[in-house]
């Protein structure tokens, strides 16, 4: 049978995407240019028993959609600039809670309100480090509407599987375009639900470690009684100051994730195996760079294109491998360059390195891309 | 017999934070006591806080429990109400916390008159923190941030969940410790928001800088400015003037958030 297919926006393609994932809550406040993922789930999650609510601001909307999870459902928010910013407080509270959540950032230009009808790539370094205190990130970076239907269910995956929230982060123009899409099949995409605890409710523990780096999380409402707080905690969710417990706390949450980045890591590579130079890059940029490397390799370039799907964790290996293969790595991103920043990290000066930046709301063309590139080699 | 509070306490959770003298206990002991004459089932009810003394208390309390951020506490527990209607949700949480971090998800939480009970104890100051003024600070008081006296004009809790819309809001205080129960297990029956004000006080940080001699002092003072609503009627507004209403302040049968919302599903449903 043939498949479904559609011509869907970007953020409409978000919003099944997370039907699909199984989301049933979803809590927003309305932003340019996220706006839409909630109309959409507005008149679709009400028809599935699910539930849409608008809340009076941000912080809000974060705070409902953590509160939905702790009893059971698969929660979702949509957001752009200041909002992710505003979001950031209960961030760090679902990190530490650790509370599956998924946040989806359509991304501006900034800081403040910028240009809001305007691309940018300018909340990728955010992503990692925007909520306080040390913790881990998952961010996913698609760059088609497929791929925002797909990351986004993966996101859902991501966030029960591990137990956290996971970013997916697209700039505008991903947002706003419209592509056509095939709708996967039941069943087709992995959809994964968080762990179930497996002892007697008296036993239970919220951050019971016996069960691994990421411990089994009961729903509110059923047969589980527990404690959460925003507290450094004990495995039996209650406060605690013990120096011992504190650092094991700290250094496990962002333990889960180091530890499970093959299965978090996503890449896309583009004649990378000969490639001389390779551009990094990433969501829309990454169109405007393959074009970029088929035009390069007309003109006799071995040129090659790294996109990763998953921003963070930063795929470090493979982008380490690659400077060490190539002349140059080039990093077009829409923002004063801030990936690259991981780049040099990891290249460790083993091949040149050179950025190509806008933030005047247009999208970067391929034509810069090949020029930086000459430029470097 | 005395009351059993301890079927109610998590096992080895007490002694709990809360100085000497501090109305909080009291407040917390009303509170198990209004759940436990409603029947709440402990699996089937949600405590929920934000940060602060006050917020501690779900941590004590054998329920589920969700010690949230500062101010947020509204915010979370709408989302654990929408998301499982068939559950108790209580709210408890100090002033500052409340009315001015929280101000905003408190007003709205109100507004939406969403099904839940929300016990604010209102004892005038930033206690955890040192004694820092708050929205409910009166003006010219003593605070480790208003040495000089407060500036600030105060918010009338009560009045500010009425005007927001909650459909049930009563007030009492922690010298009325036999009230407080009985206004709790009111605004947990009535169906959408209810706000229970509970005005009572910190003597470590509040009395000691606004020359209450004692806790007996700071509790006298509950007992004399308490006027019930139904003599207010009889008084005059010279006798009115320093006094605070308590009772029921308000009471309204209006649509539920959550019954509304269930309404919204069924129009989707059949579009």
């Amino acid at each position: 049978m043939a498949k479904k297919v559609a011509l869907l926006q970007g953020n409409d393609a978000c919003a099944q995407g997370a039907l699909y994932a199984g989301c049933t809550f979803f809590g927003g406040y309305p932003i340019t240019p996220s706006t839409e993922v909630a109309e959409v789930l507005s008149v679709e999650l009400p028809k599935r028993n699910g539930k849409f609510i608008q809340m009076e601001d941000e912080i809000g909307a974060m705070a409902s959609i953590i509160g939905a999870s702790l009893t059971g459902q698969k929660v979702l928010t949509a957001t752009s600039g200041p909002g992710i910013s505003l979001k950031q407080e209960l961030i760090g509270y679902a990190c530490i809670a650790e509370i599956p959540c998924v946040i989806i950032n359509v991304m501006r230009g900034g800081p403040s309100t910028g240009m809001p009808t305007g691309p940018g790539q300018s909340d990728v370094q955010q992503a990692k480090w925007g909520t306080h205190g040390d913790h881990a990130a998952i961010a996913l970076a698609p760059a088609s509407c497929q791929e925002i239907f797909s990351e986004t269910v993966r996101a859902f995956n991501l966030a029960e599987k591990y137990r956290m929230p996971v970013q997916v982060i697209y700039d505008e123009i991903v947002g706003h375009m419209r592509e056509r899409i095939e709708f996967p099949e039941p069943g087709e995409l992995e959809v994964i639900d968080r762990t179930a605890p497996s002892v007697a409710p008296e036993d239970y523990k919220p951050f019971d470690t016996s069960f691994g780096d990421v411990p089994p999380l009961a729903a509110f409402g059923s047969d589980y009684r527990f404690h959460v707080t925003g507290l450094n905690k004990a495995a039996d969710g209650f406060p605690t100051t013990k120096a011992e417990l504190v650092d094991d706390e700290q250094r496990r949450q962002i333990r889960k994730v180091d530890a499970a980045q093959p299965d978090i890591e996503s890449n896309d590579e583009y004649l990378t195996d000969d490639a001389e130079v390779v551009i990094f890059a990433y969501g829309s940029t990454a169109r405007s760079a393959r074009y970029a490397v088929n035009e390069l390799r007309k003109e006799g370039i071995k040129a090659g294109l790294f996109r990763p799907i998953t921003l963070w964790p930063f795929p470090e290996k493979r982008v380490a491998e690659l400077a060490g293969q190539v002349k140059a790595i080039v990093v077009p991103e829409l923002n004063l360059g801030q990936m690259i920043l991981e780049v040099e990290r990891v290249a460790k000066n083993a091949c040149a390195l050179a950025g190509v930046n806008r933030v005047d709301g247009e999208p970067i063309n391929p034509g810069q891309i090949m020029d930086q590139v000459k430029e470097v080699l | 017999m005395a009351y059993d509070y301890e079927k109610s306490i998590r096992p080895g959770k007490l002694p709990h934070i809360w100085c000497p003298g501090c109305g909080h206990g009291i407040a917390m002991k009303g509170l198990i006591r209004a759940m436990d004459t409603c029947g709440l089932e402990k699996n089937n009810t949600a405590v929920v806080s934000g940060i602060g003394c006050a917020s501690r208390m779900p941590g004590y309390l054998d329920f589920c429990t969700l010690h949230t951020a500062h101010g947020r506490a509204a915010a979370f527990a709408t989302g654990v109400k929408m998301a499982k209607p068939e559950m108790n949700v209580i709210v408890v949480g100090g002033d500052g916390d409340g009315t001015a971090i929280g101000g905003n998800h408190f007003i709205h939480a109100c507004r939406r008159n969403i099904d839940m009970t929300y016990v604010i104890l209102n004892n005038s100051i930033y206690g955890m923190t040192g004694g820092q003024f708050s929205p409910c600070t009166p003006t010219g008081a003593k605070a480790s941030t208003t040495v000089y006296g407060n500036p600030d004009p105060t918010f009338d809790i009560s009045k500010l969940a009425i005007g927001a819309g909650a459909s049930f809001v009563a007030r009492t205080t922690s010298f009325h410790a036999t009230q407080i129960d009985k206004l709790i297990a009111e605004g947990i029956k009535h169906k959408g928001m209810s706000v229970i004000e509970v005005l009572d006080d910190c003597p470590t940080t509040y009395g000691r800088r606004n020359k209450f001699r004692s806790v007996v002092d700071m509790m006298k003072r509950l007992k004399d400015i308490a006027v019930p609503v139904a003599a207010a009627g009889k008084m005059t507004a010279e006798q009115l003037e320093g006094k605070v209403l308590t009772g029921v302040l308000y009471k309204e049968d209006k649509p539920e958030y959550c019954e509304q919302y269930a309404q919204v599903i069924a129009r989707a449903k059949g579009a």
